[in-house]
């Protein structure tokens, strides 16, 4: 499904964020990867978006290079993917029912469609006492399982997750993951970035490790091992 | 399709509108002080322009002629006076006319009533009041009366002065103050309005910067340039709109207000001028107020669309 070809990315001479990546995902793995702060999971996930450049290498979704979109038709690759952030990018004026039925506007969805799937989502998520909330009546657990629920409303072939449980304590951690594992058990890609020890061990899938923007590890079944 | 992205903008619009409270608030309050300017402008220019037409009304030249100058050539003259492109209007005071106006004018000035009874005869001749269209125009006027005109044969002789020449001065000056006062005003304008358009735009750019985080999740959830920017167009429109609210309500009492003490130094009520044209200031500073809220909103916005 996604293909690394020897992609390189240099922010500054002296560091490379990405060093020659090769790598392969397939549809409907649940990929971990791991490493340090700095270690190049976040620009990796960035080179997916064609939200950065990289100076050497390509990536490709399927058989079209991202690099090579025009703007329209980078919209709609984005709306194959579903991504959920470390410090969750919601709409903050917007209550949770309206945060998830904008991204449904956004791909063109009919106001039946809208009502009707925006509460089961929410009650996927066990959000649905929140629904006219604003995210800062929430916690930072329901704030994150509303970016879920609306990284999954449209039915996305590939979730990305970059460090999402970052901000979250033990019980929220783990809420998360076992909600990314039901979507993964339901046929979507997962992409998953963490640090957290006891998350990778706890998922038992693929593991990749990288550091200093190499790829120095790619399990099938891994731990966290540095 | 198009219909219900419509209705989802201008519905968020609204929503945007009312949730972002004292932001929406400061942007109403720049923009009805906009509006406030350029509605001040304009009674501004209309007190200007009456004032001057007043003025340009009370300039005109006048021929007088000899006592014994017979009837028909004077008419004939008024006639040939009519049809020069600068006459706007002539009138024509015959020699008994001029008597019974002199008669009034000094009714109380016994000696001179009774100087009038002895000499029986009318001493006093025809006249002709021209009035021309333009101030300027008084010039070309009394060269006419002075050239040995075709169309003003033999009226030399029967002319016995025209006062044009001393009031050229004055005629001079007052053109001079009027056309500067045109291009003052003009420049005043300008400049006033160039202010408040900036300080519009700053003020609609710095509420659009309070929701950057917004538009960059907005794009990042997959939706389209248009569905970002359309809100914040609507946001400005309703800026405006209101804003055109408050000034015209505004501006009822302060006309009436003014109405009341400045009519007679101004000469003209700007109550009463407020609302015969009310329609038309309201028109022009809808339109002012709701392009000047969308094409800020769209400009700031391009800005963190880019991105």
């Amino acid at each position: 499904m996604i293909y690394f070809n020897n992609v390189s990315k240099v922010y500054n001479k002296d560091s490379l964020a990405l060093d020659d990546v090769t790598l392969t995902i397939t549809a409907g793995e649940f990929v971990s990867i791991v490493g340090h702060s700095g270690a190049g999971k976040t620009t990796l996930i960035k080179m997916i978006l064609a939200d950065d450049v990289p100076n050497e290498g390509t990536v490709f979704f399927e058989s079209i290079n991202v690099f090579k979109l025009k703007n329209k038709d980078l919209t709609n690759l984005r709306r194959r993917i579903g991504v959920v952030f470390q410090d969750f990018k919601l709409l903050s004026n917007k209550t949770a029912y309206e945060n998830i039925a904008f991204a449904m506007e956004a791909v063109g969805k009919t106001n039946e469609e809208i009502e009707s799937d925006v509460p089961h989502v929410l009650e996927l998520v066990d959000l649905k006492d929140k629904m006219h909330h604003f995210p800062h009546q929430m916690s930072g657990g329901e704030q994150q399982r509303l970016a879920i629920a609306r990284a999954i409303i449209n039915q996305p072939e590939l979730i990305i997750a970059d460090e999402p449980t970052g901000n979250l304590d033990a019980i929220n951690t783990y809420e998360i993951i076992q909600i990314l594992k039901k979507i993964n058990d339901l046929g979507t890609t997962v992409i998953l970035t963490t640090h957290n020890r006891g998350v990778i061990d706890s998922i038992k899938k693929r593991v990749i490790t990288m550091e200093k923007g190499k790829v120095i590890r790619d399990d099938k079944s891994g731990k966290y091992i540095i | 399709m198009m219909m219900i992205d419509l209705k989802r903008v201008i519905k968020a619009g609204f929503l945007n509108f009312t949730r972002s409270g004292l932001v929406s608030f400061a942007a109403v309050l720049v923009v009805t002080i906009t509006l406030s300017v350029i509605t001040g402008i304009i009674l501004l220019q209309a007190v200007l322009n009456f004032s001057l037409n007043e003025i340009k009304d009370k300039v005109d030249v006048t021929i007088y002629f000899n006592v014994k100058a017979p009837e028909d050539k004077i008419l004939s003259l008024k006639g040939s006076l009519e049809n020069l492109p600068e006459v706007k209007e002539v009138s024509y005071v015959s020699a008994e006319e001029a008597l019974r106006l002199f008669r009034e004018r000094h009714e109380s000035d016994y000696p001179t009533i009774q100087a009038l009874d002895e000499i029986k005869d009318n001493p006093l001749g025809a006249y002709l009041n021209v009035k021309a269209k333009e101030v300027s125009q008084y010039e070309s006027i009394a060269n006419f009366l002075k050239g040995d005109n075709a169309l003003v044969l033999g009226s030399a002789s029967i002319v016995d002065k025209i006062n044009y020449h001393q009031n050229k001065i004055v005629i001079d000056r007052l053109n001079n103050i009027i056309s500067g006062a045109q291009k003052l005003g003009f420049l005043v304008t300008l400049i006033l309005i160039v202010i408040s358009i900036i300080v519009t735009f700053n003020t609609i750019r710095l509420a659009i910067f309070i929701s950057k985080e917004e538009i960059s999740v907005m794009r990042l959830v997959g939706a389209s340039k248009m569905r970002v920017r359309g809100p914040f167009m609507v946001e400005g429109a309703i800026y405006g709109a209101i804003a055109t609210i408050i000034t015209i309500l505004l501006f009822i009492p302060t006309t009436i207000y003014l109405g009341r003490t400045m009519t007679n130094f101004l000469g003209m009520n700007i109550f009463s001028y407020y609302v015969s044209n009310l329609f038309q200031i309201t028109v022009i500073i809808l339109l002012s107020g709701v392009s000047l809220g969308i094409i800020s909103s769209l400009i700031a916005i391009r800005k963190y669309l880019n991105k």
